[in-house]
């Protein structure tokens, strides 16, 4: 056991992005969500993709671990293509963590279990160590002394970071956030984003998407627009808020940055 | 008085008092009246209501008894009334099984991606559950297995088992020896403890330092073998008693006659139909966002299946699939359909009409059924509470 998050890379590590996602194309039925999508991540980048509903930036994540299935073009994830090889998409898996916008704990098990099922059952590691790494997430996102509480008996916010410890007990190299704080309460959403901004700083690798523009103006190293299946605009987040360059893009700022 | 005082008329307690006690007395007086008035009518036609008849001799023939030997001319009514209550425990228990795994299979093929399995489940599904269940024996019964099955002298042969037109035939051991016999299950228990302990161990184990076992199949190996090798060094206290092919039929071993097996294989299969659906509802009420969960945590499906799926499900599928226990019990009574002597048939049929004892035989056979679901529901109900979820 050497550390329980993402590998501390630092900036002069190899360039090589750990996400190439090239040409994408994705239809929900006739319908055309995800068009040409052309994206590459870079090592302990930061990524907030924001846009309007519909927008298909949840899916474009969601291709990523493969919860949703493109139809064209190729996402590579740490040198293994997304493909319908079951062997590969369990391996990327298991390197990527997602984090959903209505936490999906597991219910019938405790705090500290949801964290070790993975660990135990997936990387084969023992209970007591599972255990070891689990206590030391929860207390990370600061809830150790929830551990053995149900998540039926814990606040949403609260619930959210056990998700959170859940998702990096596995040690992920990348980390994605589906809404993480759309369903909470606004004093709830501090203590999930606090909790964000510590992660990136330890130098994980995240793709959020989220409209809290706060948060993206202090952790991103990119802002993504997307609107209608494409990507509008990408830029870093001083540019993007401040100079936008389409019409659209500051259409959907002057709206959401009103109040 | 004092202001705030109410008429006794308007006070809601004393009015709620007031009609269940009159309530009460009106149920007990329309229960008293009907057993006065069947007593009477019993006596008017010179049937005096006492257990007497317990200790007569049945005047009838029961094929059927596995449990207890009948013997025409020797065997008494309650005899008779306790061989009607374990064929009818028999053919539940039996149902009970195979309905059970029959359900779960086809409820998860129901769930199933594949497109060939979840319809012919569905197809599975809708066939059984709509026809009615008496429809079902009679058409097993006559229209399958008595028509298409063999006599005996052409039975189907699996193994030592020997299926005809007659019914499914089966080894059965016979105790040669009492004390050995006695010791060779001594042994076979002890064995059994031993690889819990070790299952125990092995458990501990794994958390401590992840190496898992294989303990199911170790104490398979070990329970088998070490039964084997006593059973030989005892010198083989227990005999198998392998049907034979007589005359007209098989003789000796073990028999489930035909009725027995038409009737037990239609309550499983009625049964597993209505036990799928509530495995199906149970699956389907998991939420998406639980099996993605799963997924995006690397589980596989068999993993996703076992650890996050069905813990939840279970909680949805054991009540209803309890009524449909308790159904499968009462239905067990259309067994009169083919003529298998469960305790409707020989008891609160043939019984009552040949000794007029309406009342005690009715009784008891409500009894009986009350006793039987009471029990499966208290069982059940006990390992519901295991699984429900904390913090709900």
């Amino acid at each position: 056991m050497t550390s329980t998050t993402a590998p501390k890379n630092s900036i002069d590590t190899d360039n090589a992005p750990i996400i190439t996602i090239d040409k994408l194309n994705k239809w929900y039925g006739k319908f055309h969500v995800l068009k040409d999508i052309d994206l590459s991540v870079n090592k302990t980048e930061k990524i907030v993709i924001c846009g309007p509903s519909g927008s298909g930036k949840s899916t474009l994540i969601r291709c990523i671990n493969r919860l949703e299935v493109h139809q064209e073009g190729s996402i590579i994830v740490d040198g293994t293509e997304l493909t319908d090889d079951v062997k590969h998409i369990n391996e990327i898996r298991s390197d990527v963590g997602m984090v959903f916008q209505h936490f999906n704990l597991f219910p019938h098990l405790t705090v500290l279990e949801n964290c070790t099922l993975a660990p135990i059952w997936v990387r084969k590691k023992s209970k007591i160590e599972a255990d070891e790494i689990g206590m030391e997430l929860l207390t990370k996102v600061r809830i150790p002394d929830q551990a053995h509480k149900y998540p039926g008996q814990l606040s949403g916010g609260q619930q959210q970071r056990v998700a959170i410890a859940r998702a990096l007990c596995m040690q992920p190299r990348v980390m994605l956030f589906d809404e993480p704080t759309s369903a909470l309460d606004p004093e709830m959403i501090k203590e999930v984003l606090e909790t964000m901004i510590e992660l990136a700083e330890s130098g994980m690798t995240m793709l959020v998407v989220t409209h809290e523009m706060g948060f993206a103006n202090k952790v991103a190293d990119r802002v993504i627009f997307m609107d209608e299946g494409q990507i509008v605009e990408q830029n870093d987040p001083g540019n993007f808020f401040n100079n936008p360059k389409s019409d659209r893009t500051k259409l959907f700022l002057s709206q959401i940055l009103e109040h | 008085m004092k202001k705030t005082s109410i008429p006794l008329h308007r006070n809601p307690k004393l009015r709620s008092l007031a009609v269940q006690v009159s309530l009460l007395f009106l149920v007990f007086y329309a229960l008293f009246s009907l057993y006065s008035t069947t007593v009477s009518n019993l006596e008017d036609r010179g049937i005096k209501t006492s257990i007497g008849f317990f200790d007569e001799i049945a005047p009838f023939k029961v094929g059927y008894s596995p449990f207890l030997d009948f013997k025409l001319g020797e065997t008494t009514y309650i005899e008779v009334f306790f061989i009607g209550v374990m064929n009818t425990l028999l053919v539940a228990i039996l149902g009970i099984i195979a309905a059970t795994f029959l359900g779960f299979f086809i409820g998860i093929l129901r769930t199933s991606n594949n497109w060939i399995a979840s319809k012919f489940a569905l197809v599975f599904v809708e066939t059984f559950r709509n026809m009615p269940l008496l429809l079902q024996i009679m058409f097993w019964n006559f229209a399958i297995f008595l028509a298409f099955l063999p006599p005996p002298k052409k039975s189907i042969e699996m193994g030592l088992f020997y299926l005809n037109s007659r019914g499914l035939h089966t080894p059965l051991p016979v105790i040669e020896d009492n004390i050995l016999s006695f010791i060779w299950f001594g042994i076979i228990i002890a064995t059994i403890i031993g690889a819990f302990i070790f299952a125990k161990r092995a458990k501990n184990n794994f958390e401590r330092t992840g190496k898992s076992v294989p303990v199911f199949y170790y104490s398979l190996i070990a329970i088998f073998g070490i039964g084997f090798l006593s059973f030989f060094a005892l010198g083989k206290p227990l005999g198998v008693e392998i049907p034979v092919l007589g005359k007209f039929n098989f003789k000796g071993g073990g028999q489930l006659p035909l009725p027995l097996f038409s009737l037990w294989f239609a309550l499983t299969v009625y049964t597993s139909a209505f036990i799928a659906e509530n495995v199906r509802a149970g699956i389907s009420s998991i939420s998406k966002g639980q099996i993605e969960a799963a997924r995006s945590i690397g589980l596989s499906r068999a993993q996703m299946v076992r650890m996050v799926i069905l813990p939840q499900a279970l909680r949805v599928v054991i009540p209803p699939t309890i009524s449909q226990y308790l159904n499968l019990t009462k239905n067990s009574s259309l067994a009169i359909a083919v003529g298998f002597e469960e305790v409707v048939a020989v008891w609160a049929n043939i019984s009552l009409n040949q000794t007029g004892q309406a009342l005690i035989i009715i009784a008891m056979t409500i009894i009986f059924y009350e006793c039987c679901s009471l029990l499966t529901s208290f069982i059940l109900n006990m390992y519901n509470k295991r699984v429900q979820i904390a913090g709900r």
